[in-house]
């Protein structure tokens, strides 16, 4: 049999015998993004449609959590980084080549938005707030007034911030499970899915809760069809792709990809809300927490094993 | 100019003597590498070919490294060498998973290295990168692809040559002879 071996001398930490320089941190950095994406774009979404009181949870209430989420998110990706002292550099520059620089930049821009609209709505959770300064009450009461103009930048920056999450994989041709551009919009429509999950969650409207419930179905389906589209693309192109997919079909990601992220993420709280939509009783909160898991598993798995993929030579 | 490095394959013994030069050049942490030896056995028993090359950063002309960098901190030097600064690199790792060929490593002390192909400590002196400097097969071959008469031009010009994945559209400046 014609063989082939390679022993290579190299043996960096973290480097050899496969990359595993990024840890937790990325993973649920993207995670968290992703969610507040999708929040934001739901919040956005409706506002600028005039159903505000359709969907109160959706505009109004779920929308405060996107700070904490951010700010976790960001703490994340600053433990990530192993020249803490130098993080400012991050913002000095704006590189439009690197995802890692304009998703940094999104980023900066997206919280302090979410910051914004989480104080428009803070009378929810705290009826008799008031602020103190009437500084601030004129520049909420600015934002009031141009609340549409708000909603599209939000909707649009939160379209942005979901789609970078995936291209900051997708653009490393070094890794070629990352390398297809099916991730920026998989992992879009997970952040939508996870934020319309938490939004079933919280949300005590029943026709809220249904409508959203039913957005999730359509978005599952797309995740599943993008999942499928993109595994068809890697097992028709070369042999380091090929390779990279059969990480995901008999290689150690198998049973970690296709029970958690599809079969328990996306397939069986399809199948739960189907039966609810049709009027059988379930747990409320057991669909929507099943989807977040995937949605949070898909980058774990995705960031791990995109690591253990690379060209051989 | 155009920096560049050709390494024989038929020549080279895989005596390491570059990696432990560039160590000792370079202060490279302990357990760490920045060149390192590659054995690649082919055929059929026992009709085998054994083939041992010295790797390093291939100082891209195309470098992934270089784009995906948030900072500016990986970036091209005079001469096309490819280098990081220190006092820019957030140590975020994008341009450690970024390359292909798995060149760079994080620091100790937090910041990404690799390669430089000596250039300030020896190349912008006149000398030959140590690990050119140091092999006993004289198997390396360092210069300026815009110089016709460099070394580097000329054994490309006489000799077959190939470089690692072409096919990652990176285009390698470090040349191996077959
Ligand atoms: S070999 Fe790797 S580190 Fe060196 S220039 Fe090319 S991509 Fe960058
Ligand atoms: S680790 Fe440093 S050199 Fe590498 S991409 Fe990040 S900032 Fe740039």
């Amino acid at each position: 049999m014609k063989e082939e071996l390679i022993t290579s001398g190299r043996m960096n930490p973290y480097i050899d015998p496969h990359l595993n320089i990024w840890h937790w941190q990325i993973p649920l950095y993207l995670f968290l993004g992703g969610l507040a994406a999708g929040i934001l774009f739901f919040a956005a979404l409706y506002t600028i449609q005039g159903k505000a009181d359709k969907y109160p949870t959706a505009v109004k209430i779920a929308p405060l959590i996107t700070p904490f989420a951010l700010v976790l998110g960001l703490i994340a990706l600053f433990l990530d980084l192993k020249h803490k002292l130098y993080f400012w550099q991050l913002y000095t520059t704006l590189r439009l080549e690197s995802p890692m620089s304009w998703g940094a930049w999104t980023l900066m821009v997206v919280t302090p938005l979410s910051f914004v609209w989480s104080a428009l709505n803070i009378r929810q959770i705290f009826p008799n707030w008031d602020w103190r300064y009437s500084w601030v009450k004129n520049i909420e009461a600015f934002f009031r007034k141009n609340i549409i103009t708000l909603s599209w930048i939000l909707l649009i920056f939160s379209l942005i911030l979901g789609v970078y999450t995936g291209i900051l994989f997708s653009a490393f041709n070094a890794r070629p499970l990352w390398n297809t551009s099916i991730l920026g919009p998989l992992f879009l429509a997970s952040g939508l899915s996870a934020g319309a999950a938490a939004i079933v969650l919280i949300s005590k409207n029943h026709f809220e809760r249904k409508q959203m419930a039913k957005i999730d179905l359509i978005i599952i389906g797309v995740e599943l069809f993008l999942i499928i589209h993109m595994f068809m693309g890697f097992l028709a192109s070369t042999q380091v792709q090929i390779d990279a997919a059969s990480l995901f079909l008999g290689g150690p990601y198998t049973t970690p990809f296709w029970l958690f992220v599809v079969t328990l993420g996306m397939v069986v709280p399809a199948v739960l809300e189907i039966l609810e939509l049709n009027g059988y009783r379930m747990p409320r909160w057991l669909a929507p927490v099943l989807i977040l898991f995937g949605s949070l598993m898909l980058r774990f798995i995705i960031a791990y094993a995109g690591q253990e993929s690379r060209w051989l030579y | 100019m155009r920096y560049a490095m050709a390494i024989d394959t038929k020549k080279c013994v895989g005596c390491s003597d570059c990696v432990v030069a560039c160590q000792t050049e370079n202060n490279v942490p302990i357990g760490y590498c920045r060149d390192w030896i590659v054995e690649v056995t082919d055929g059929t028993y026992p009709q085998l070919e054994i083939e041992l090359r010295s790797e390093r950063c291939n100082h891209c002309e195309n470098a992934p490294c270089v784009r995906c960098c948030p900072t500016g901190a990986s970036h091209y030097e005079d001469g096309g060498a490819v280098l990081v600064t220190p006092d820019k690199c957030i140590g975020c790792g994008a341009c450690i998973t970024s390359c292909p060929y798995d060149a760079r490593y994080s620091h100790p002390d937090g910041y990404v290295d690799k390669c430089t192909f000596c250039l300030d400590n020896r190349v912008k002196k006149g000398e030959d990168p140590a690990c050119v400097s140091v092999c006993p097969t004289k198997c390396m071959y360092f210069g300026d692809l815009d110089d016709l008469n460099s070394d580097v031009s000329q054994v490309l010009k006489k000799r077959k040559w190939k470089t690692l994945i072409p096919e990652a559209g990176t285009k390698p400046h470090v040349y191996y002879l077959i």
